[in-house]
């Protein structure tokens, strides 16, 4: 019996989706619909967008307004339905390769503007449609299969790269700590302008298998083990922090959103009419 | 006629009184010589009418988000020259696949690569037509004045609807920055054509679903109360993908009748002198203009003589150079190219009678006289 969340917010007639067995990205879509019915919104009035990859199938699955996209290209196509039709609240999902290889510019673009969209990265470190090829968020030294000899590339914090570009909430969470990842996406489509929710996935397949990293329970436990609230980590010294990185809220703040920025030239020049 | 505004414009502001005159509601884009004027001059005007325009960070971005809006129900467009019109490619395939409708201008420049940016040039007829990748229905119309670019984006828009497709205006930068005196017509005088919108239940509706013989899906707007799921994957009338070869098959087919089905209905054409010509020169754009003047030069001179001139480019207007072919002994063709629609015209003649070419490739516009003394090197 699948649980009412599912069926009230999913295309029971989709499912089962296509993700591997242990990937984590099944926990991190049914986070954001759990946040999508906790906050009790219209479906209609709810626009999921997306680009390619594993992670980018997941608006194919959910009962929304449903967009997938031109991969790197779902921020793009978002700002186009968010800026013609404000009302919607427009969600977009994205995996680490999608939103900050091919994408970063319009990540930190739509960042930059301010634009009402929450963006979810679901980042399990690797490129997996493709089949295991590194991505920017691949660690230094970790195995791709573009990358045999270990990546010698240095990886984007994608937090970082969105706070530095001007996201008003910024948060952090993994597919093991749902609880708090509900809460972020919560807060984030509550939050009036752009905001941007990096979600710890997992890849078993790829970059679990290459990197020894265990199978998807211990991919989970990983994170369990090695993610530090950020809050906690002010009170931790550089060594207790070697080898964990850090979950919680980095940004939440205020700042003129887009497309009310845009309503209040179209109102000033009807009046001056 | 009464409510006619006249006016002394350039091809690409007289591009967007056209764009605003058919609904354009939503303008995306980047600027890039020669089509910045139209950004520009959207910028100004859109929010006056309760539109919207947004510079994006590029002009994959311009194209993603004009997509994106027309996908709420808005008509919406997007501008760019050459290089810019390179990269909106993927998503112009997008839009085709997914069958929202949009307008595309391109202001043609000088190329390849950043070539000569503000000089003319006729070199996107063919990646117009197959820039992106696979197989899709391309619409291209070119204007050869101010006037008609106001009326060919009107008719740019109409199409998009009609046919629920993005629709190609092939400007050039001759009559993209020419001013010359423009009638407005009253908005009442003006044909518009609105997107097929569904009238069932929501749960009925199949997003890409069409009956009988019927092309063109019904489309609901994002926001309208039709939930759907729109993809640039191999879908069925559901909307969602499917790897099945048969419904891939069905698809590409019916997008492609589309447009080749209905030729007649979106081909558009010019002749002039035509009745007893025995050489023809076919010509478009802006460069038609100097066509048009060597050809009366030629009539001068007593030479039989007359123009053809494509109006829509793509789909070509096979059956009407056929017809030509069978009836003149040459058709030259001119273009600021190195012989790009010269080959489509081969293509389609086959061997029906002699095609020749005049072109240019560095950046100035071909004269009469040159044209002219193409005409008497052939006869
Ligand atoms: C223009 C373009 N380049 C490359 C690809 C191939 N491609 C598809 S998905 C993908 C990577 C996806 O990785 P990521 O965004 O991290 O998502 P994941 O599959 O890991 O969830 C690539 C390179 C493509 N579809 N389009
Ligand atoms: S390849 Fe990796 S990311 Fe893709 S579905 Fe499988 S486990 Fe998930």
């Amino acid at each position: 019996m699948s649980s009412q969340l599912i069926q009230d917010t999913f295309r029971m007639n989709k499912l089962p989706h296509i993700w591997c067995p242990g990937c984590g990205h099944g926990i991190l879509m049914r986070g954001i619909a759990q946040a999508i019915q906790n906050l009790g919104l219209d479906k209609d009035k709810v626009c999921v967008v997306s680009g390619i990859g594993c992670s980018s199938r997941a608006p194919g699955y959910m009962d929304f307004n449903t967009l997938h996209t031109t991969h790197g290209r779902a921020l793009a196509f978002a700002t186009g339905v968010k800026l013609a039709r404000p009302e919607l609240t427009v969600i977009v999902i994205t995996g680490d390769g999608d939103a900050s290889a091919i994408g970063g510019n319009h990540l930190i673009h739509a960042a930059r503007r301010n634009i009402d969209i929450t963006t979810i990265v679901f980042n399990n470190n690797i490129y997996g449609m493709t089949g295991g090829q590194y991505s920017p968020a691949t660690p230094t030294g970790d195995l791709g299969t573009t990358a045999p000899y270990g990546n010698i590339d240095r990886p984007f914090d994608i937090c970082n790269l969105g706070a530095a570009a001007g996201a008003t909430y910024v948060a952090r969470s993994t597919a093991y700590h749902v609880n708090p990842l509900i809460k972020y996406i919560q807060k984030g489509i509550e939050n009036k302008g752009f905001s941007l929710i990096e979600g710890i996935s997992s890849c078993p397949t790829y970059y679990g298998r290459k990197n020894k990293k265990g199978d998807s329970v211990n991919m989970l436990k990983w994170q369990k083990d090695h993610a530090v609230d950020v809050k906690r980590a002010e009170k931790l010294t550089e060594e207790q922090l070697e080898g964990k990185f850090l979950i919680g809220e980095f940004v939440s703040t205020t700042s003129p959103e887009y497309t009310e920025e845009y309503q209040k030239i179209i109102d000033r020049l009807s009046k001056e009419r | 006629m009464k409510n006619n505004v006249v006016k002394l414009m350039q091809g690409n502001e007289a591009c967007v009184e056209g764009a605003i005159a058919a609904g354009m509601t939503f303008y995306g884009g980047y600027p890039i010589t020669p089509s910045t004027e139209v950004a520009e001059g959207s910028a100004e005007k859109l929010p006056r009418v309760g539109g919207k325009f947004i510079q994006m960070e590029d002009e994959i971005a311009g194209m993603a988000a004009t997509i994106g809006a027309a996908l709420t129900g808005a008509k919406a467009m997007t501008a760019t020259s050459g290089p810019g019109f390179s990269l909106k490619q993927e998503n112009i395939g997008y839009a085709a696949m997914a069958e929202a409708p949009c307008v595309i201008v391109n202001v043609q420049r000088h190329g390849p690569s950043t070539g000569l940016p503000t000089s003319p040039s006729q070199g996107d007829v063919m990646q117009a037509k197959w820039g992106t990748h696979g197989d899709h229905p391309v619409i291209a119309l070119s204007p050869s004045s101010v006037k008609e670019t106001f009326d060919l984006t009107v008719r740019c828009f109409n199409l998009a609807e009609k046919y629920r497709t993005p629709v190609i205006l092939l400007l050039d930068e001759i009559v993209g920055h020419m001013r010359e005196k423009i009638e407005i017509p009253s908005a009442d005088d003006i044909e518009i054509i609105d997107r097929k919108k569904p009238t069932c239940a929501p749960e009925d509706y199949l997003a890409y679903g069409v009956e009988g013989d019927e092309l063109v899906p019904a489309m609901a707007g994002f926001g309208d109360g039709y939930r759907y799921h729109v993809t640039g994957l191999v879908h069925d009338e559901t909307g969602f993908p499917t790897n099945s070869t048969e419904v891939a098959q069905t698809l590409i087919t019916r997008l492609m009748d589309k447009v080749e089905k209905n030729v007649d209905d979106i081909v558009e054409y010019e002749e002039f002198m035509l009745e007893d010509a025995e050489l023809v020169v076919l010509g478009y754009g802006g460069n038609a203009r100097a066509v048009k003047a060597a050809v009366r030069k030629a009539r001068e001179e007593g030479l039989k003589v007359g123009m053809f001139r494509p109006i829509t480019i793509w789909p070509f207007p096979e059956k009407q150079v056929i017809e030509l072919a069978n009836k003149v002994d040459n058709i030259i063709v001119s273009e600021l190219n190195y012989g790009q629609i010269a080959l489509e015209v081969e293509r389609v003649v086959k061997g029906a009678t002699k095609v020749s070419h005049i072109g240019k490739i560095n950046g100035e516009i071909l004269t009469p006289d040159e044209i002219l003394a193409k005409i008497k090197e052939v006869l």
